[in-house]
């Protein structure tokens, strides 16, 4: 199996390449949510389901225009327009969803409701959109599916894993200055290390 | 932001962003690229000059339209001022700076979601006139580079014996990698945030 099968990339986007513990993407909002679990489950499922849909709409959109020899505009080179096009996709894309499910799926909606519009500013989205095109564009449709479903389930694992050993730490005895951002930091610190465990995996 | 917004001159809206209200240490914003761009000294100072001139720029533009912008679009409009500006900084790292806009990488674009930006067009520049918006916005990016810098220093200084890619330290001192990876980054920081809060305490933690 190479490393550029569906299955390898998604493996390696979500434990070696974690979004948050390997590439410092999406903190605010980890710190942020991270206090009890059911946000934080809340929040890592939103994230994900919004980093997939706009990393494959944004792929369409820079192959079709926005790249030298793009589907509709081959002799132009738009590709410094790429920052503004991906927000203005994310914006928009997390604006639809809010009013498609406040529509047809109330209760999704509700359950959802406070993190939607927090996710637009989320960097851990923009940052999978940027990491796609970082070389040019280096994956097919498929493969940017898989790495984007990676990188999402990534911030959610890491994002629970954490809302997890916050709960734990409400007994602890913390210094004072140390307590709430600082020790959640220095926690994801020891997180991270233990996800170093799985860069050689990437490279196998 | 405090409610008398009249009496706020430029000196003290200067002094709020670099100490008191430090948007890294005290408010905790924008720490997401405060660990990745950190690993040495001269990516540390380009993004910093970066953040600044982006933050101040928007500030200043979004005070100047603030009575246009109609309420309900108002946060596209600001995204939008923000990335026009990052825009023109990365395509001025990329055309002059080559070598620090490949080290920096995504990190650059990623100051569009900062939400030091967005905290300061949002929170300030759309209530105030545009020249203390313009300094307020400096000055908040002035504060994010300064402990960007004091994170940078410790982590090139223990991670590769290096200031600025100068090596000052004997060849017997063998570089801590652990310092360069992500962990030691993280570390870093939860340390540094301890040693300013054990100094001067935050007037209250938010009730959670």
């Amino acid at each position: 199996m190479g490393t550029n099968s569906f299955i390898m990339i998604f493996l390696a986007s979500m434990f070696a390449n974690n979004i948050l513990l390997a590439k410092f993407l999406g903190m605010c909002s980890f710190i942020a949510i991270s206090r009890n679990m059911k946000t934080a489950f809340g929040m890592g499922a939103a994230v994900t389901a919004v980093t997939v849909c706009t990393a494959l709409l944004n792929y369409l959109v820079y192959s079709g225009v926005l790249m030298v020899g793009s589907r509709f505009f081959p002799e132009t080179d738009l590709t410094f327009l790429s920052f503004l096009v991906f927000i203005l996709v994310i914006a928009g894309f997390v604006q639809l969803l809010e009013m498609i499910l406040e529509r047809f799926l109330p209760a999704l909606y509700f359950s959802f409701g406070i993190f939607l519009p927090l996710i637009t500013v989320n960097c851990a989205i923009l940052g999978v959109n940027l990491f796609m095109i970082e070389q040019g564009l280096k994956y097919s449709f498929w493969q940017t599916s898989a790495f984007a479903l990676g990188s999402g389930g990534g911030y959610w694992l890491a994002i629970c894993l954490m809302a997890g050993i916050r709960k734990k730490l409400e007994g602890a005895d913390i210094p004072k200055p140390l307590r709430g951002v600082g020790i959640a930091v220095i926690i994801t610190g020891l997180i991270a290390m233990a996800f170093m465990g799985f860069t050689g995996m990437a490279e196998g | 932001m405090n409610s008398s917004q009249s009496n706020e001159s430029v000196a003290s809206v200067l002094k709020a962003g670099i100490g008191a209200n430090n948007p890294v240490l005290v408010l905790v914003l924008g720490i997401c690229s405060a660990l990745a761009v950190t690993g040495t000294i001269t990516t540390t100072l380009v993004m910093g000059a970066s953040l600044m001139i982006v933050t101040g720029l928007s500030c200043l533009m979004v005070s100047a339209l603030r009575h246009t912008i109609p309420h309900t679009v108002r946060l596209m409009v600001q995204m939008m001022v923000i990335s026009v500006f990052v825009i023109l900084v990365n395509l001025y790292l990329q055309a002059y700076h080559y070598g620090v806009s490949k080290a920096l990488g995504p990190y650059v674009g990623l100051i569009i979601t900062n939400c030091i930006v967005l905290g300061r067009t949002e929170g300030f520049a759309l209530r105030h006139g545009p020249w203390l918006s313009f300094m307020d916005g400096l000055a908040n990016g002035a504060g994010y580079a300064l402990v960007l810098l004091c994170i940078s220093v410790i982590r090139e200084f223990t991670g590769a014996g290096c200031l600025m890619g100068h090596r000052l330290m004997p060849d017997w001192f063998e570089p801590a990698m652990f310092m360069r990876t992500a962990p030691g980054a993280f570390i870093t920081l939860g340390i540094v945030i301890w040693i300013i809060r054990g100094i001067a305490p935050a007037k209250e933690e938010r009730a959670d």
